[in-house]
């Protein structure tokens, strides 16, 4: 067993399934927004602001706010790990790879407050 | 003339690894690289290399072979050779000890780990622990694995985290023992592997599969070990 105190779930399992799920959710919101930018080719800032009014888009946009800030934490927590080692970089790489991290996740968290603050601040 | 081009590196004596070039006379046949590297070593002495079986067996040559791992015993002149030039290199990630002879240690260290034997609390039969023929079948395509290390030295994962990741050998090794139906100790050897390096690290890119020169699929066994993870763990 190897252990780790910054990978999402410190579970393998469990950020394997979490990617893979997040990664639906993104998928479906992502298709969705393209249909409807495709479907309203003269989009005006009302019927813009229409779509977000409603509940169940508010939900399905934080559902794809959160599932991009996992699913980023994740594969980004995935890419340090493999390329700031001290393997690769030397005794830089500890305290060089936390730094990263650190600011990776808060980054996310970030970005995920904000689109809640968006969403309801509007 | 064949050009051979070959990776020497004696710590010894030199500073830095370097390629040396040789001109071998293959008299128009198709040989195997290790009959080449045989020529050579009768031209130049200080050539080292691994081999014992010849024949694919023993695992000893594993090398990287104009850019991609394999046995030199098994792979002919005509699957290698480009613009008549054979190029010879050390398995990659590995440390090099002398030329193409690498330090394997990192390897076998993740081979123990997955303890690579049958682990039984039953009291032993009189004669031997039984399986049905479809039992056995399950072990088909995992027990023929001799180690060379192509496929692990192939991937990537396996590069950057040797120390953390088993890597294709390993692992197929590792569902080897899960999947034997004599073995009761599934739990305990998923519990070793639930983290997110040691299994999940295989980002199923499927260099192991490319390389391999017994042609087994560690790709497979490691979405196999996957799916044990999953339905244990959920």
């Amino acid at each position: 067993m190897v252990t780790n105190a910054t990978s999402f779930s410190r579970s393998g399992l469990s950020d394997w399934l979490l990617q893979r799920l997040t990664a639906l959710i993104l998928a479906a919101y992502t298709l969705f927004l393209v249909g409807y930018l495709a479907l309203h080719p003269d989009l005006d800032y009302a019927a813009w602001a229409r779509l977000f009014a409603g509940l169940p888009m508010k939900l399905f946009t934080l559902a794809a706010a959160v599932s991009l800030a996992i699913h980023a934490w994740i594969g980004l927590w995935t890419v340090l790990t493999d390329y700031v080692t001290e393997r690769l970089l030397g005794p830089v790489a500890t305290p060089l790879r936390l730094a990263l991290e650190i600011a990776m996740i808060l980054v996310n968290l970030g970005f995920a407050v904000w689109a809640i603050d968006i969403l309801w601040g509007v | 003339m064949l050009k051979v081009s070959i990776y020497r590196y004696n710590p010894d004596r030199d500073d830095a690894p370097y390629m040396q070039d040789y001109e071998v006379d293959t008299g128009g046949k198709d040989l195997m690289v290790l009959d080449v590297l045989e020529m050579l070593k009768a031209q130049d002495p200080t050539l080292a290399y691994r081999r014992s079986c010849r024949e694919g067996v023993c695992g000893s040559d594993g090398m990287n072979i104009s850019g991609k791992n394999g046995l030199a015993c098994i792979t002919p002149l005509s699957q290698c050779v480009r613009d008549n030039q054979l190029v010879l290199r050390p398995l990659p990630g590995l440390p090099v000890i002398r030329d193409l002879v690498v330090d394997m240690s990192q390897f076998y260290a993740q081979y123990k780990r997955v303890k690579p034997w049958l682990m039984n609390d039953e009291p032993p039969p009189p004669i031997e622990r039984l399986q049905t023929p479809e039992e056995r079948a399950k072990l088909d395509g995992l027990y023929e694995c001799i180690l060379c290390a192509c496929c692990s030295t192939a991937c990537p994962s396996w590069w950057w985290n040797p120390d953390k990741f088993v890597g294709p050998a390993g692992l197929l090794q590792a569902y080897r023992f899960l999947a034997d139906s004599r073995d009761t100790h599934t739990e305990e050897r998923l519990a070793g592997l639930e983290d997110p390096f040691s299994v999940f690290r295989c980002r199923g890119i499927m260099n192991c599969v490319d390389v391999c020169p017994k042609n087994l699929n560690p790709t497979a066994a490691i979405g196999k070990i996957r799916q044990l993870l999953l339905k244990s763990g959920t």
